[in-house]
């Protein structure tokens, strides 16, 4: 057996006619209580919003666990909440896109330390052959933040672009730079 | 509370030129789109070894048959493209979820911003939907993409091509890619087909005819099989003994 996968393209222009879903962006269905909205724009390196972009987030639920056969630990009923863990957003023509969601618990990383709680991005557009994966981090969890193992591998200048900024009671600000001075921190996954 | 140790799956890492550079001038639209700064490794833990596993009450086997679902039937060649979805280590990826788009017979999208003269078909929307068998199998009957121009460079076109996603059943394994056609006279203009540097690689994106799958009087088949990141057994048993 070849080790090769195939290999990624880009997801065009077109991607429009398939894969945003009408409740795509909604992790949680609007009105959940305790939702929150993590809302940004995509930037490329000129400057410019990226009207063509697709942003798709993974994360855990507020009890920092996973519907899902390799999550190791034993699952936490959730009641009737409903909870898909993914969201998808298409980006507007300003670039911007919002996710509906649920703040996802810590984690354990599993060699005895704790992630804080993040959401794991994957960034599609035209003229990006592949994705490109980031994390969103909560601005409220200075402590957990600063023992975070893979924040603490980024470099320090850095660390701030990974972090969601308060916009006002539920909401927060998420923006994706592809490059330039404050370009956002990607992750070899 | 959350402390302990665990063992977790881990996702060999593609080879080298498995993948298209982000940063790949001859296909012009990534100017501006690709990180400048250096990628921070990110270890597979718990949000990267789950991910969605999607499309139970979604799916029906019509989101599967591109040519059944207006009035008449849609014009071109009848198609069937199926195959199996696996990893690198040769196991069936069962329950995932695929979704397609691709042009009509002519060469046209369906989205208002295809602006390419070619005709639209009234009998064809070109998206499919599809979930994976327990032996990682899928079905998609639907109508040969045309090609179009796509102005990149003078005079470039587009070999036909069926776009592809998958999730696969970790965060690790999401993947988006094309199908293309054996024989296209086109693929060696592509910018977007040759942007993978391994060449073998590259040939992983081309379906294969196949004449035992064609229906007689009926439709052409093509087979393709896609491949996804594999789990790394050793590390994997390791950490388990």
């Amino acid at each position: 057996m070849s080790d090769l996968v195939t290999p990624s393209a880009t997801v065009g222009p077109y991607f429009q006619m398939r894969l945003p879903w009408p409740d795509g962006p909604y992790v949680v269905p609007a009105g959940t209580p305790g939702a929150i909205t993590i809302f940004g724009r995509l930037w490329d390196g000129a400057g410019d919003p990226i009207p063509d972009g697709l942003i798709e987030t993974w994360q855990a639920d507020p009890a920092g666990r996973f519907a899902h056969p390799d999550d190791p630990r034993d699952p936490i009923p959730d009641g009737d909440l409903v909870f898909r863990g993914f969201g998808r957003a298409p980006t507007g023509h300003d670039g911007s896109f919002k996710i509906v969601t649920l703040k996802p618990g810590p984690l354990p990383s599993g060699d005895g330390r704790t992630e804080a709680p993040h959401i794991d991005v994957s960034v599609f557009a035209r003229g990006m052959l592949d994705r490109s994966v980031t994390r969103i981090y909560f601005p409220d969890e200075a402590e957990l933040n600063d023992a975070d193992p893979v924040l603490r591998a980024v470099p320090e200048d850095r660390r701030a672009t990974l972090i969601a900024a308060p916009a006002g009671g539920s909401l927060l600000r998420f923006d994706i730079r592809m490059q330039g001075d404050a370009e956002t921190v990607f992750f070899d996954l | 509370m959350i402390a302990g140790e665990f063992a977790l799956p881990r996702y060999m890492r593609p080879a080298k030129g498995n993948h298209p550079p982000l940063d790949f001038a001859p296909y012009k639209a990534t100017k501006g789109r690709y990180p400048t700064k250096p990628l921070v490794p990110l270890p597979h833990r718990l949000t990267e070894v789950t991910g969605p596993l999607l499309g139970d009450g979604l799916i029906t086997m019509q989101d599967a048959d591109l040519t059944t679902r207006y009035a008449g039937e849609p014009v071109g060649q009848r198609i069937i493209v199926f195959g199996r979805v696996l990893d690198s280590g040769g196991r069936p990826v069962p329950g995932t979820l695929i979704e397609i788009w691709q042009t009509n017979a002519a060469g046209r999208y369906r989205h208002s911003i295809d602006q390419h003269p070619a005709p639209l078909d009234p009998n064809f929307d070109g998206t499919g939907r599809a979930i994976t068998d327990a032996g990682g199998g899928y079905r998609f009957i639907t109508i040969q993409p045309g090609a179009y121009p796509w102005g990149n460079h003078r005079n470039a076109w587009r070999p036909a091509h069926i776009h592809f996603s998958l999730f696969g059943r970790a965060f690790t394994q999401r993947l988006v890619t094309q199908m293309f056609f054996p024989g296209d006279p086109l693929l060696p203009f592509d910018p977007i087909y040759n942007s993978v540097p391994d060449e073998k690689a590259r040939l992983r994106m081309i379906a294969e005819f196949s004449v035992a799958d064609t229906q007689p009087e009926w439709a052409l088949a093509y087979r393709f099989d896609i491949v996804l990141r594999g789990r790394d057994q050793s590390v994997f048993e390791e950490h388990r003994a």
